[in-house]
């Protein structure tokens, strides 16, 4: 027994010199991403099938951190000359990529034009593709992990509250009243709570109801836009929020996805929650989850527009001395990453959705929608009518900041310190003031 | 006794001191160098359009009331944070002085939590706090007691600041334990035959004796408190709810790091090493006199 782990090391050691021999012909390329656990296996799966796959690119996956830490990383990087050949960008961080100066990065259009591989924009989902595009079209950043927001819920809850737990509310009023059952029932120790509060009560809804979330189509035709989330249906939709938690129906429950603790202990009755939660609620969670769509509010609109996306795409990136087929490989990377079998395997092993229609129909083919249901409402909601200036994204440069006000005058606003107008006022104010900043910056 | 070494030439005295000067160099002049350029550029996140601004960002920031609540509100944060640390640590280490069975054992706990990374620390009170996940949170809720330091800005300030200061107990503690134990037994027992009580003894004799270490102390707290608390309050809070828990060193973050405004963070870094540099003279002054008398 010994000896054969002996023989078989000792193997290993001489056919080493041989495999790096091989990898050194090879066009090595380096990509940044910030997966963890589950989601970093996958991209290394990923990095493995492309590199089997053919024999001229060595592709290496590096975890870099968080999604803000892989970005700060990579800026660091590019001002060391250093800047790896793909960088996984979370999608607030487009408008500042989209924005840099000069040649930091080489977007898709010019990379497939330079390189004669083609990278068909049109194969994309609409919804996606929008917040990764020029305003012609031509794509800047290649789309990746996309997910949307949904609405997830306790049947358990449901059940107790003595509401239909195959029927999710479908508007504000509806959700309004579900929440209030499930208070007065005591069916669930939150009745209504939501994850990432700027993305889906403020992003998402503007989209939904086909609302601007600011000037220049959601910043799109210029650096000069202005927000104005602070218009009347904003407005009322806070105040909704505002009441329902005086009244105990709604509980905040912090920044970002600090939420999604309580979606997936089930003590919410009602969570609005990221689509790509669906992979650690299958594995964990201990009670009945249901999924529907974002609700929205039939006193603006009839039938709701798309929702938009969450998550993140990649950039190729310049370093001095970077040649021709390093570029050609990223190139070659790219459009791998596109086969639908690619696409399909990746969102069903994740929980993000599949970003290009081929990719969606093979999942829908091999039956994945049918043993998962609800599993294919992110992708009809997203991909739902046709895409308007209002539902294609938001290209704000300094986006993650913007949030970060928008947090804290809701919280103020939460804690009775301000009414709904008068943060909603503030968090504009303020937020200009970034967006201005941000315009000088790029023009210096 | 004049114990001053005289050289023969200068080659061998510089290169003595040269590796200190060197590491110095490199580990603080330059990026503090570095800060102090970047303070008065305007720049985006890549770095390829520098433009030399002069004061621009200082005085943008002296103009933002935000950047002056925030100010208040590190000054409020650090002397909580000060005196709460050092209290607890000095009345711990008043007890740990006396004879009891299996002082070691305590002094050893209470050194504990000075191992434990500020992050970590965090991610322990959040179980421990939290109002839904966490045990004394949950508990408290039941009791009636409405807490949730995610809407309350003061529950918030409250728990920063018993973190933060929990953090820096222990290493008062080891402090203060020695400056008990360097104060003379006779001095103690000679107010003990003149009658003096527990607590006349402590205000007379232990405090005045005590005082360089407490002034010594009061200053690293103080820096402790302004800087060090980064990792704890970004864990716990992120600076919220509101800007509630924002003191200076976390706005330097969130402008540099996640708003990529180069300019602005590195102001008020340069801002912040001011107060430190006045702060480090204030100390050497007082206890450089102290310890000539």
């Amino acid at each position: 027994m010994k000896r054969r782990t002996l023989l078989a090391g000792s193997a290993a050691v001489t056919a080493l010199p041989f495999a790096q021999a091989r990898a050194a012909e090879r066009t090595r390329i380096v990509w940044w991403h910030a997966m963890t656990a589950a989601l970093a296996d996958q991209i290394t799966r990923i990095a493995d099938e492309f590199n089997k796959s053919q024999d001229t690119v060595e592709l290496q996956a590096v975890y870099k951190g968080g999604y803000a830490d892989t970005m700060n990383a990579a800026i660091a990087a590019f001002r060391a000359g250093q800047a790896p050949h793909l960088v996984q960008v979370f999608e607030v961080g487009t408008g500042t990529m989209i924005n840099a100066p000069g040649k930091v990065v080489k977007q898709v259009w010019e990379l497939s034009k330079e390189t004669g591989i083609a990278l068909e924009p049109k194969n994309y989902i609409g919804a996606v593709r929008g917040y990764y595009s020029l305003p012609d079209g031509r794509m800047a950043s290649m789309p990746f992990n996309s997910s949307t927001a949904v609405l997830w819920y306790n049947k358990d809850a449901f059940k107790k509250a003595g509401l239909d737990p195959e029927k999710p509310p479908v508007t504000w009023p509806e959700v309004v009243k579900a929440a209030q059952a499930i208070k007065a029932a005591n069916a669930a120790a939150i009745p209504m709570t939501t994850s990432w509060p700027t993305w889906i009560q403020l992003e998402q809804f503007s989209a939904l109801h086909n609302l601007p979330f600011a000037t220049k189509s959601n910043g799109f035709e210029g650096l000069d836009a202005e927000l104005v989330f602070n218009s009347k249906h904003h407005v009322t939709h806070v105040q909704r929020l505002l009441d329902m938690a005086k009244d105990g129906t709604f509980k905040y429950a912090g920044r970002d996805n600090a939420p999604d603790a309580i979606l997936y202990s089930g003590d919410a009755g009602i969570t609005f929650g990221s689509s790509s939660s669906r992979g650690t609620l299958v594995k964990t969670a201990k009670f009945d989850f249901g999924t529907g769509l974002l609700p929205y509010d039939p006193d603006i609109i009839k039938a709701p527009m798309n929702s938009i996306i969450g998550g993140a795409s990649l950039w190729t990136m310049t370093a001095p001395g970077r040649t021709p087929a390093e570029y050609k490989a990223v190139a070659q990377f790219l459009q791998f990453l596109a086969r639908p079998e690619g696409d399909a395997l990746w969102s069903q092993n994740t929980g993000y959705v599949p970003v290009t229609f081929a990719g969606f129909e093979l999942t829908q083919k091999q039956g994945y929608y049918d043993k998962n249901p609800g599993a294919d409402l992110a992708v009809k909601q997203l991909a739902r009518g046709s895409t308007t200036a209002n539902t294609k994204g938001l290209r704000l440069g300094n986006l993650s900041e913007i949030r970060n006000i928008i947090q804290e005058e809701l919280e103020k606003a939460l804690q009775g310190g301000q009414t709904a107008q008068a943060a909603l006022d503030s968090a504009v104010t303020r937020g200009n003031k970034v967006l201005r900043a941000f315009q000088k910056t790029i023009k210096a | 006794m004049d114990r001053r070494t005289v050289f023969g030439g200068w080659l061998l005295p510089v290169l003595l001191v040269l590796p200190q000067l060197l590491l110095t160099g490199f580990f603080f002049y330059w990026p503090a160098g570095e800060a102090v350029w970047s303070s008065m550029t305007s720049q985006d996140a890549f770095g390829e359009g520098v433009r030399f601004v002069g004061w621009d960002n200082f005085a943008e920031l002296l103009a933002d009331p935000l950047y002056l609540e925030s100010a208040v509100r590190t000054v409020v944060f650090c002397g909580a944070v000060s005196i709460l640390a050092m209290g607890l640590a000095l009345a711990l280490a008043v007890f740990a002085d006396r004879e009891v069975r299996g002082r070691h054992a305590y002094r050893t706990l209470l050194i504990w939590p000075y191992a434990v990374a500020p992050a970590m620390s965090a991610v322990l009170l959040l179980f421990v706090l939290d109002p839904r996940v966490g045990l004394l949170g949950r508990w408290l809720n039941r009791m009636g007691l409405d807490w949730d330091y995610h809407l309350n800005g003061n529950q918030a300030l409250l728990m920063v600041v018993m973190a933060s200061a929990w953090k820096q107990v222990s290493y008062n503690f080891i402090f203060f334990l020695a400056g008990l134990q360097s104060i003379p037994r006779a001095v103690t027992e000679a107010a003990r035959m003149d009658g003096a009580k527990g607590w006349h003894r402590f205000r007379t004799i232990t405090v005045p004796l005590l005082a360089p270490t407490t002034f010594f102390l009061l200053v690293v707290n103080l820096v402790y408190a302004a800087f060090d608390t980064f990792g704890t309050i970004n864990a716990l809070t992120h600076g919220g709810p509101g800007k509630d828990t924002e003191t200076l060193v976390l706005k330097v973050f969130r402008d540099g790091v996640v708003n990529q405004d180069i300019g602005s963070s590195s102001a008020q870094s340069v801002i912040l090493m001011l107060g430190v540099i006045a702060l480090t003279a204030v100390q050497f002054r007082f206890l450089g006199r102290r310890t000539e008398t």
